[in-house]
């Protein structure tokens, strides 16, 4: 059991927030563009120059290595980003079960990148992440480009993610799209990159 | 054999011709002539400088002079390598990294080069230092630059790559692994180049010298021969100094992508 737990961590240009997130919980993140919410989970991920600690279950942020911190904390960034030709070498050991929840045959690994579409990628980037086996999940409007049928199948696949590994999560989006069958659910929304209002059901 | 003189007319008529280029590249609109005559007479001030001031170092033979010489020779060079960044690592680190793999490079083995290939006694005699240092610095440093330049210019263009293996867990020597082999590749290639094509396309600078002064063509092919050499070794060791160091400040302490340490 993990629970995330944020101590006055201060992204570039932003004030402070504070909060937990138990294991197994998600908090929604919202708020207009701009308003802080990438910051925040790059910051917590630890990609950009910030203040403050972050705490997983025991292990302290700035007592692990920076790669090791990430590897745990798995972000997913709005966009993803592939450096090599072929889908298959981003990621060693590829959750075949999970690509195919995703709506992937196993022979998707062998595919270019550059034929793929912006919600192949998407989706793709989600089963690279979770192949790293992350602890808590920092998932940046991971439903956005994907039409309704693909939206189903992430949200499908995060949430037997987050059930099986108790990862506490952020789900940063501009609505709730079906975020509502999630167990634990608490609300943050942001503002001139600073917290507006939060609803917290644990806290 | 004696080395036939220069008179001035001999030089000025030279010289003409390149005035001839700077009057065609007038007439046709290249915009390079002014260019091209201020270049010109730089080197013709520089190197009639260069002149005067080995004739009084050749006779005096004082290591701080020379010393002195040499870390002119450095600063310059190292100026040359910030000048010729698009994007250089903004604070001491635009100078102070290819300056200092120059150093690292070009001044080892200018030393190895007089103790131990040559054996020249005493080492600092500067008929040979300056010459075999001039060459070094002058070859690792386009080497530097080149390899220098194509780091911070990839990881600029590449830096979502580049963040997105930092985000799945890759250390920052992964992340930038890439980079770094094409801008160490891309350092090399002038001088692999200059040695596959040595003798038969070109005739090296420094042995159409000795040539011309009267050596026998055996030893001037010899020391050539012996400064390519070097200069690939000087120029692969320099650029990978480079190359660490740089990659190395594009990263901080917690493995981020630092691009704000380069000027934009």
């Amino acid at each position: 059991m993990f629970r995330l737990e944020i101590q006055h961590l201060q992204p570039p240009g932003s004030s402070s927030y504070s909060l937990r997130v138990p294991s197994g919980c998600t908090c929604l993140v919202q708020g207009p563009s701009g308003s802080g919410k990438t910051l925040l989970l790059r910051s917590i991920a630890d990609l950009d120059p910030n203040r403050g600690e972050v705490i997983l279950g025991d292990i302290r942020r700035s007592e692990v290595p920076a790669h090791h911190w990430r590897r745990l904390v798995g972000y997913l960034p709005a966009e993803s980003h592939w450096w090599e030709d072929r889908v298959g070498d981003h990621q060693q050991k590829w959750p075949l079960d999970l690509l195919a929840t995703l709506g992937f045959e196993p022979d998707v690994l062998e595919w270019s990148v550059a034929r793929l579409s912006t919600g192949e990628r998407q989706r793709l980037a989600l089963a690279r992440l979770l192949a790293n086996e992350p602890r808590a999940l920092l998932l940046d409007e991971p439903v956005a480009n994907l039409d309704a049928d693909n939206a189903e199948r992430v949200l499908q696949v995060v949430h037997r993610y987050q059930t099986t590994q108790h990862s506490p999560m952020f789900w940063v989006s501009h609505g709730s799209e079906g975020t509502d069958t999630f167990s634990c659910i608490g609300r943050m929304w942001l503002r001139h990159n600073g917290v507006e209002r939060m609803e917290l059901p644990w806290s | 054999m004696e080395l036939i003189p220069l008179s001035a007319l001999d030089l000025a008529i030279a010289a003409a011709l390149v005035g001839l280029l700077a009057l065609l590249s007038w007439l046709l609109h290249l915009r390079v002539g002014r260019r091209l005559l201020i270049s010109a007479a730089r080197s013709t001030v520089q190197l009639l400088l260069l002149g005067l001031v080995l004739k009084t170092l050749f006779a005096q033979t004082s290591l701080p002079l020379l010393g002195l010489m040499a870390l002119v020779m450095l600063a310059v060079a190292g100026y040359e390598v910030m000048a010729r960044q698009q994007r250089r690592f903004r604070g001491p680190w635009g100078y102070g990294l290819g300056t200092l793999s120059m150093f690292l490079s070009s001044f080892t083995i200018t030393l190895v080069a007089l103790t131990v290939v040559i054996q020249v006694k005493p080492w600092y005699q500067p008929q040979y230092l300056i010459p075999l240092l001039g060459m070094l610095l002058g070859n690792t440093m386009s080497g530097i630059a080149i390899a220098l330049d194509n780091l911070t210019r990839t990881a600029w263009e590449q830096r979502e790559r580049i963040e997105a293996r930092l985000i799945l867990g890759h250390s920052w020597q992964q992340a930038i692994e890439g980079a770094r082999r094409d801008a160490l590749r891309s350092g090399l290639i002038p001088i692999i180049n200059a040695m596959t094509t040595a003798g038969i396309v070109s005739l090296p600078g420094m042995m159409t010298g000795q040539i011309l002064a009267g050596s026998p063509p055996m030893e001037a092919a010899k020391y050539q021969l012996m400064i390519l050499l070097l200069i690939a070794a000087g120029t692969g060791l320099g650029s990978m100094a480079a190359v660490w160091g740089g990659s190395r400040r594009l990263f901080d302490e917690r493995e981020r992508l630092r691009l704000d340490r380069l000027k934009g």
